[in-house]
């Protein structure tokens, strides 16, 4: 598991970062008006290694909160479209948790498939994974009930993890050869890699593994017409945080801005908890209330993802717990829903 | 990597004003690029998404059929936003286009079949198409008998009245026309879809039935084809969701797991049962 690990001592973090920024684009957690975002630095002195983590989750870097597709250009018989050029620097995601490095894993088989989606493909390409595994875990945090784990070097091309005085550096893809070729690396020596087993182990063990049912998408089809969930989606605002908060929610609108003959086609983040999200021009809505909404939800998320992709739609990064206005916990429904009856 | 969410220019050719209260016009458009036009291959029952720049896109199902090649049509609701820009538009202007995209009718396993169609209002378009297609003389041998259901509100709202009218000419198509209610020299049947339907009595031996049209009408007309016999895997439904990207990646036009737009828009009504989602007819 090991047998490409790298340390990289402290003091020389800075100078890797340093040489990082000299022809790429480095995003890493900085504190802003009193949060810890990810945000493209200017300079290694902004990033902050003592977070839980950051109150966004990393998506926008491959998936933009809005985004033009194309601008274009009509008069009167005629149209002419403009399709923007991508990026020209490659991005780093540098000091990103182990939960948001899986959930790129899940856009990755969203906007990949059959139909490929090329603005998103074409970003993802020039993105570069260094995550920073957790030492300690946030209360609202479960990614080891959602198949990944606090220190899980899943989805990250490079994973490190602190052991102190250096961090334990695992290589997950080969997308990193070059950067791998700085001087700040050396090679992981025994007393570093079991180091890192222990605290691998000692930081699963201190998260509480949540009450699952083993069948849940099977468990959740029959529970759909389930009286149920009108308790549980009783205090939902239907406010659209928990998914514009979360690392996988990946729903979007596409609209058009103009003024007079010119204009772009732009693509926004939308969310499935707005009742516009699904109402036909006619008026009717097969999802009208916050019920049929919240249910949408929780089934894409535990039930439908786990059928088209292969991978549950929730990494358990706990934003929406921590953000939600009215506190409602999506442990506390998985685990309810999970302890429910199936109607005779 | 084509990209996916670029349309390609198609010009409007011609416009035909479909119903009495003119709330329906079909939109005859023809392909500007000859590339575009060699890659658009499409079957009866698959859809495309029509921008009109700078208001946005709506997605309708061809109306027209394959064998007629350079053309396509589209009938367009005046109901909303893109809906009511494209009913401002003129011969010559241009529209974007995207697509063909879902799965259209299966007609390999028609093949061979008798087959009813049971189409409503302006949920008939693409049942158009597929009649159109069956009818034409290199692909009438391969299909069996062909029962065309159809009915609207009233006689001014029925579409496609050239194509009725050759239809009814025609000696190997049986159509039945219904309104909800008649008017003076209305010839064919009053009454609803799903009831003529029971009286018209279809055999369901060696036969498939399609549903596409309101949701009301489809609730209906389901009972009333398990009553005479026809199997969940004998009946084929068109289903139709608020779609924006139409290639299974927006999010919104699903079903339980599947999308309507990259899935369907054509399911069995088997495969249907078999989904948890909100039921929508």
């Amino acid at each position: 598991m090991f047998s490409s690990a790298r340390i990289v001592r402290k003091d020389r973090l800075e100078g890797f970062l340093e040489r990082l920024l000299e022809d790429r684009e480095v995003f890493a957690p900085v504190r802003k008006g009193g949060l810890v975002t990810l945000e493209m630095i200017d300079s290694v002195r902004d990033v902050i290694l003592e977070y839980e983590n950051t109150k966004e989750s990393p998506k926008a870097a491959v998936f933009p909160q809005r985004e033009t597709l194309f601008g274009y250009q009509a008069e009167k018989g005629k149209v002419a479209l403009d399709v923007p050029r991508g990026k020209e620097k490659e991005q780093v995601l540098f000091g990103i948790r182990p939960c948001d490095a899986r959930g790129l894993l899940l856009l990755d088989r969203v906007f990949g498939g059959d139909c490929g989606d090329p603005y998103y493909a074409e970003k993802r390409a020039k993105t570069l994974v260094l995550s920073l595994g957790c030492v300690n875990p946030n209360p609202t945090c479960f990614c080891h009930s959602m198949g990944g784990g606090p220190c899980s070097p899943e989805g990250s091309d490079l994973f490190f993890l602190d052991l102190g005085d250096r961090y334990m550096v695992e290589v997950g893809s080969d997308k990193c050869e070059a950067l791998l070729e700085d001087e700040a690396f050396e090679d992981a020596d025994e007393k570093s890699l079991a180091l890192s087993e222990k605290i691998r182990k000692e930081t699963e063990a201190s998260m509480t593994p949540l009450a699952l049912n083993e069948n849940l998408k099977e468990h959740l089809g029959r529970l759909f017409d389930d009286p149920a969930w009108n308790a549980l989606a009783e205090t939902c605002l239907g406010c659209g945080i928990c998914t514009y908060l979360c690392p996988t929610c990946h729903c979007f609108d596409l609209c058009d801005e103009a003024e007079g003959g010119t204009g772009e086609r732009i693509r926004v983040w939308d969310s499935c908890q707005f009742p516009l999200f699904t109402q036909q021009a006619s008026g009717f809505n097969p999802r009208p209330t916050v019920k049929e909404r919240f249910r949408q939800r929780i089934m894409h998320k535990f039930s439908y993802l786990p059928e088209t992709q292969a991978m549950l739609g929730c990494v358990g990064c706990g934003r929406c717990v921590i953000e939600c206005p009215v506190n409602l916990d999506i442990r506390e429904v998985m685990t309810s829903l999970s302890e429910g009856t199936v109607p005779a | 990597m084509k990209n996916p969410y670029v349309p390609f220019p198609m010009r409007i050719e011609d416009i035909i004003v479909e119903t009495e209260d003119e709330n329906v016009k079909t939109f005859d458009v023809s392909f500007v690029g000859k590339e575009d036009e060699e890659q658009f291959v499409y079957t009866p029952g698959q859809f495309a998404e029509i921008s009109v720049f700078g208001k946005g896109e709506a997605p309708f199902g061809m109306a027209s059929t394959p064998t007629h090649p350079g053309r396509l049509e589209f009938s367009v609701s005046k109901i909303g936003l893109v809906t009511g820009a494209l009913h401002q538009m003129e011969s010559g202007d241009v529209v974007g286009v995207r697509g063909p995209m879902g799965n259209g009718y299966p007609l390999e396993t028609f093949k061979g079949k008798n087959l009813i169609l049971i189409g409503g209002g302006f949920g008939f378009s693409t049942l158009r198409s597929l009649t159109n297609f069956i009818l034409h003389d290199s692909n009438r041998g391969a299909y069996g008998n062909l029962t065309v259901i159809y009915g609207a509100r009233k006689p001014g709202l029925l579409l496609y009245k050239k194509d009725l009218g050759a239809w009814q000419q025609r000696g190997d198509l049986q159509l039945h026309l219904t309104v909800d209610k008649g008017e003076n020299g209305w010839q064919g049947h009053v009454g609803f879809v799903p009831d003529v339907t029971r009286s018209v009595g279809p055999n369901p031996k060696d036969a498939y039935a399609v549903v596409c049209g309101p949701p009301a009408m489809i609730h209906f007309s389901l009972p009333v084809l398990k009553e005479l016999g026809f199997q969940d895997e004998k009946i084929f439904l068109s289903l139709e969701m608020r779609m924006k990207c139409g290639i299974g990646k927006c999010g919104r036009c699903n079903v339980g797991s599947k999308y309507i737009c990259s899935d369907g828009p054509v399911f069995s009504q088997a495969e249907l049962t078999q989904l948890t989602g909100e039921a929508h007819f």
